[in-house]
């Protein structure tokens, strides 16, 4: 398991020496987008529209965050569970997505999507959001404020701490996690 | 005759306000209590990190009051209002959703309640669930459970068969648990319920989640399905946050009521790490 230090806007060059369970810390420019966000993102391609935002390189974070206190960028910004992305993710990564920031499973068709078109699922940890969150230095709405919590946000983050989930090779953290650990509790 | 006890429900909304919040920012101790011990006997060295990382985030959100998780989830009621009491000053389930509103609205806590099918955002999150229950008695008992929508996910109903009986029991809930692995947040509370009926199930599932993490069950034939069950969670390997480990589950908690002679009503409830939920009487 290797460390690395990324900057967004990421390449091919940045994957590719990927392995799941590799440790990243990002830092720049990141997006947020979740359910409702995706759904508009996904109808404005079928409608022949622009995205808010050029996904191209880019690092989308599964993220609603808690309202900010006055003087703060953010509030709380732990990820949110990422299979509900899962009809979303695919297209976007086949338009130039590099990454997305999430906790939870995601589908073989994500997997699939990250190998063909070099991208990386990166997990995060759920529920550890006033930490994950202070990785956050600036926040800015966007695209569909009237969502509140899911508008599209830009982020510049600093060396956001994350583990790559789905590598471009086909393998799956969480897989080999639970295997490795499988069948070893014991109450001594 | 038992004498009539009024109560205020601005008492009842002041501290729906209070424990909203509190509930929001700290962590319960019996949640942290068991996340520690756990820490002790977990081996992986990332699950460790993990642990770490939540315990970081547990001081950090008390310290700033910056809240334990973005979810701040839907305020959920449990209300044992003992029959004696009459309650004054205004309609009840108001003064609820006022405390609910007004907590979320000051302490910066996410509003998550939608349209269900535009699923636009209220920007309230209202209205609280609420689940009344009339007990004998002047009192009234409130517990308040922040309940996020990644764990609240991960739950579910089965309308068992009787033959399945217990070890059919057994092995749906492990296997449901673990197949859920990293999206319900782990270390996470199981929450079952057994009997009763439909909507009974779910309901028991979810108080189950409240009780003190790994209490077992006072009905030994339950405690040695919570232990069993336990066992099995925490072989799974899924581990703190899914990343490997001996931690997956805290407890795992059951309710049971008699049911119907053809039905083996099963409710499972998830609640993730962050298992904010508080009570007061009044």
């Amino acid at each position: 398991m290797a460390e690395y230090k990324l900057t967004t806007p990421l390449t091919d060059d940045d994957i590719i020496k990927l392995k799941a369970g590799d440790v990243v810390y990002l830092s720049g420019v990141v997006y947020t987008a979740r359910d409702a966000a995706h759904m508009r993102m996904v109808k404005a391609l079928d409608e022949g529209k622009e995205l808010p935002f050029d996904v191209k390189g880019q690092v989308i974070y599964y993220v609603g965050p808690s309202p900010a206190r006055p003087g703060k960028p953010i509030g709380s910004a732990g990820p949110t569970t990422a299979y509900r992305m899962n009809p979303f993710a695919p297209r976007l990564i086949s338009l130039g997505q590099k990454g997305m920031i999430g906790k939870g499973k995601m589908s073989e068709e994500v997997k699939q999507a990250c190998m063909k078109y070099k991208a990386c699922y990166f997990a995060s940890i759920g529920g550890a959001a006033a930490v994950v969150g202070s990785a956050v230095k600036e926040a800015e709405i966007i695209a569909y404020p009237e969502l509140g919590p899911e508008a599209v946000r830009k982020l510049v983050v600093e060396d956001m701490p994350l583990f790559v989930c789905f590598d471009s090779y086909g393998n799956d953290l969480y897989e080999m996690a639970k295997k490795e650990w499988a069948g070893k509790f014991s109450l001594a | 005759m038992a004498e009539v006890r009024n109560v205020s429900v601005k008492d009842v909304e002041e501290a729906i306000y209070k424990m909203a919040l509190e509930a929001a920012y700290h962590l319960p101790e019996d949640v942290l209590d068991a996340e520690k011990k756990a820490y002790e006997k977990e081996r992986s060295p990332v699950a460790k990190k993990v642990l770490e990382t939540i315990f970081q985030n547990v001081e950090v959100s008390s310290k700033e009051e910056f809240p334990l998780c973005q979810d701040t989830g839907l305020a959920v009621i449990f209300l044992e209002v003992g029959q004696d009491v009459h309650f004054v000053d205004g309609y009840l389930v108001d003064a609820i959703n006022r405390g609910v509103e007004r907590a979320y609205k000051d302490g910066y806590l996410r509003k998550s309640s939608c349209n269900p099918l535009t699923r636009e955002n209220y920007g309230n999150n209202l209205p609280a669930i609420v689940h009344t229950f009339v007990v004998p008695g002047d009192k009234v008992k409130i517990i308040f459970d922040a309940k996020g929508g990644g764990s609240e996910s991960m739950s579910k109903v089965q309308m068992m068969k009787p033959a399945d009986g217990r070890d059919g029991i057994i092995q749906t809930v492990v296997d449901w648990v673990i197949q859920a692995g990293p999206n319900p947040c782990p270390p996470v509370i199981v929450g079952v319920g057994i009997g009763g009926d439909f909507e009974r199930a779910a309901v028991m599932a979810k108080h189950a989640t409240l009780r003190k993490v790994g209490e077992p069950s006072p009905d030994p034939v339950l405690a040695e399905m919570e232990q069993e069950i336990y066992e099995k969670v925490n072989n799974s390997g899924v581990g703190p946050a899914g990343l490997g480990g001996l931690t997956t589950c805290l407890g795992v908690h059951i309710e049971m009521e008699p049911c119907h002679i053809a039905t083996l009503p099963l409710g499972i409830n998830i609640a993730c790490h962050v298992n904010r939920h508080k009570e007061i009487v009044l």
